[in-house]
């Protein structure tokens, strides 16, 4: 991909600075931040991506970590890039906030350390965000705080995407063992069921873990289900 | 039971904590460790600055240079307890080796001179040599910036370092994005079995007891919870002992190569644990007794001189500026006072001094202790300097290249 310059990247109505009372005013909209998600799962990043693109943030760009993406992030100067916070090439990012000479201004995880609880907050979900120097509180915040509560949305569809899997695979295993029953002891489908819970229960074990016994001791014993 | 919460990286020497907790050391101590893997020091690091985690699997340099502030907010920590020394290794790839002693024992055996080979396969090689170093504060980028500057090069000039997780080193070297790395161990065994790469210098030889990874707390929580720490310490040193037990290591690699550990093969774990390394795929091992040591000696005592060394090299590459402050702060990291409280009652030993010249013994050296001898292993850095604690300004003098 060719690579704009930077100020190609940027979107067009600058912040400005307020020679009287010496902030940064921003522009009407007031979401004119720029943004890099670092992320190589899509669907993370798509999730992150549409909630700020819906709270109005709209110059944003993600990055996967892989190959040159250092030189990629650099060109763009983003004021806040957010990353996983279990992805491996955290490292190499902030070795290239150390050493770039690039970026204007240096990049500090957080702006300063009054803002421990969100910080905490961050960790617990995963999140872990760069933010440019002299950026102001009030303009990081209500992004840090979208992307934790887009992250923890997305680990909870991914612990739900968990378990109906393995309550599927869970309902196979039994029904397998359910079959071995009924054809080796003649038992109805019920009381094929009733056996298994109640062996579960006097063994103190998942049906699950008896029903996956159950299939390998018939396997071994050469029985087909 | 207590619970204790402890960050690692998938590494060879995260062993003593691994072991802490599966063969009940930790238990038998009143602690419910658990273990909480991370794939990047930056995590691990927030995890432990931010209470996410009790404590950390920690390179000492980093250590040093989160409570300096050196790359984020200052905050202060503390390593009572030095987890191992040595274990890491230099590997390069075949084309790049090619121009350096052929024999592979040889060439980790004089570091001097392969730091010379090196220096002349640079001018001879396709491209700068790009070097995957795991984190600028780590020792194993202090130690390879010392290596290639004894033989004039200078590693912020003449090669590329780039910072990259352990566990992406082997598969950056098959991308080519890299030509080499130094790890903590498997990963630079994985690159030479997978032929990627070949051993080039190992850490033991570089400096003969070199300081690595460290247990580091929070000092605020490590003050208001001695209790515990000293318990955790006491667990640590038996598994420590326990880990350097020739008859443990088949047990220990395989404990160490279970995914929710290291996650590599047992065959490459236990060759740093035996010091028996294979330097080029398919090779005879090369024998180094002193490749990844984590009780004996009193390894896992804290000098403060090595935190001081440490400090001396982040003056040198000017990572910080020196001051006498800064140098103090530096040296505190280490915390003599708690490895003795915690152990006071147990037959670890026990220097009576908390700083040493560093690189000063030849041979192993007994030495008085208040309970008895201890003997200190050889601790030569290759060159054969010394690093005196009280003299750190003529020590950084001394050298060729600081920049």
């Amino acid at each position: 991909m060719p690579s704009p310059a930077a100020s190609e990247y940027r979107c067009h109505v600058k912040l400005t600075h307020n020679p009287i009372n010496g902030i940064h005013a921003a522009s009407a909209k007031g979401n004119c931040v720029r943004i890099v998600i670092i992320d190589d799962s899509g669907a993370r990043a798509t999730v992150l991506e549409e909630g700020l693109r819906d709270a109005g943030y709209d110059d944003i760009h993600v990055v996967p970590p892989r190959g040159a993406f250092v030189a990629r992030l650099e060109r763009m100067a983003p004021d806040i890039v957010l990353m996983d916070l279990g992805n491996p090439s955290r490292d190499t990012l902030e070795e290239m906030l150390i050493v770039s000479r690039a970026l204007a201004k240096p990049i500090a995880m957080f702006v300063d350390q009054s803002d421990d609880s969100m910080i905490g907050a961050a960790i617990d979900a995963g999140v872990s965000a760069y933010v440019v120097d002299g950026l102001r509180k009030e303009r990081v915040k209500p992004i840090i705080d979208l992307a934790i509560r887009r992250f923890n949305a997305f680990a909870r569809m991914q612990a739900e995407r968990d378990e109906a899997v393995t309550q599927l695979a869970d309902r196979k295993t039994i029904d397998r063992a359910k079959s071995i029953l009924m054809n080796t002891r003649g038992l109805s489908e019920a009381d094929a069921y009733a056996l298994l819970r109640t062996t579960a229960m006097n063994q103190g074990k998942k049906m699950v873990d008896v029903a996956a016994a159950l299939i390998t001791a018939s396997d071994l014993l050469g029985g087909t289900s | 039971m207590t619970p204790v919460r402890i960050a690692f990286l998938g590494l060879t020497d995260a062993a003593p904590l691994v072991v802490a907790r599966e063969k009940g050391f930790a238990q038998s101590e009143g602690i419910a460790l658990e273990l909480l893997r991370d794939t990047s020091w930056a995590t691990l690091r927030d995890r432990l600055v931010y209470g996410q985690v009790q404590a950390a699997h920690m390179l000492a340099p980093l250590a040093v240079a989160v409570t300096l502030g050196l790359s984020q907010q200052p905050c202060a920590l503390s390593a009572p307890y030095k987890l191992n020394v040595n274990g890491n290794l230099l590997v390069m790839a075949p084309d790049f080796a090619a121009a350096l002693e052929p024999d592979a024992a040889a060439r980790l055996g004089d570091p001097t001179a392969t730091g010379h080979d090196f220096a002349n396969a640079i001018g001879l090689y396709r491209r700068k040599p790009i070097i995957g170093v795991v984190h600028r504060f780590s020792s194993h980028a202090l130690i390879l910036r010392y290596f290639l500057a004894s033989a004039g090069v200078d590693p912020d000039r003449d090669v590329v370092l780039r910072v990259l997780p352990p566990s992406l080193m082997v598969e950056a070297m098959r991308a080519g994005e890299i030509d080499g790395f130094t790890a903590g161990e498997p990963w630079g065994s994985a690159a030479i079995e997978a032929g990627l790469a070949e051993a080039v210098a190992a850490s033991e030889r570089l400096w003969q007891r070199g300081v690595e990874k460290v247990l580091a707390f929070r000092t605020d929580w490590m003050e208001a919870n001695a209790e515990t720490v000293d318990a955790l310490l006491r667990a640590l040193a038996a598994a420590a002992s326990w880990c350097d037990a020739p008859e443990n290591r088949d047990e220990l690699a395989a404990l160490l190569s279970r995914p929710d550990h290291v996650g590599q093969p047992v065959d490459l774990i236990a060759r740093a644990l035996a010091g028996r390394v294979v330097a080029r795929q398919g090779e005879a091992p090369v024998d180094l007794p002193d490749f990844l040591l984590f009780a004996r000696e009193a390894t896992p005592f804290p000098w403060r001189s090595q935190a001081l060394w440490i400090y001396s090299q982040f003056v040198r590459w000017r990572m910080v500026d020196s001051s006498e402050d800064t140098q103090a702060r530096a040296a505190a990291v280490f915390r003599p006072d708690v490895y003795r409280r915690a152990l006071a009652q147990s037959d670890a030993p026990m220097p009576g001094a908390s700083m040493k010249v560093e690189g000063a013994l030849a041979e192993p050296l007994a030495i008085g202790a208040p309970k008895g001898a201890i003997t200190l292993g050889p601790d030569r850095f290759f060159d054969g300097r010394a690093f005196d604690p009280d003299r750190i300004a003529d020590y950084l003098a001394g050298f060729d290249v600081p920049r």
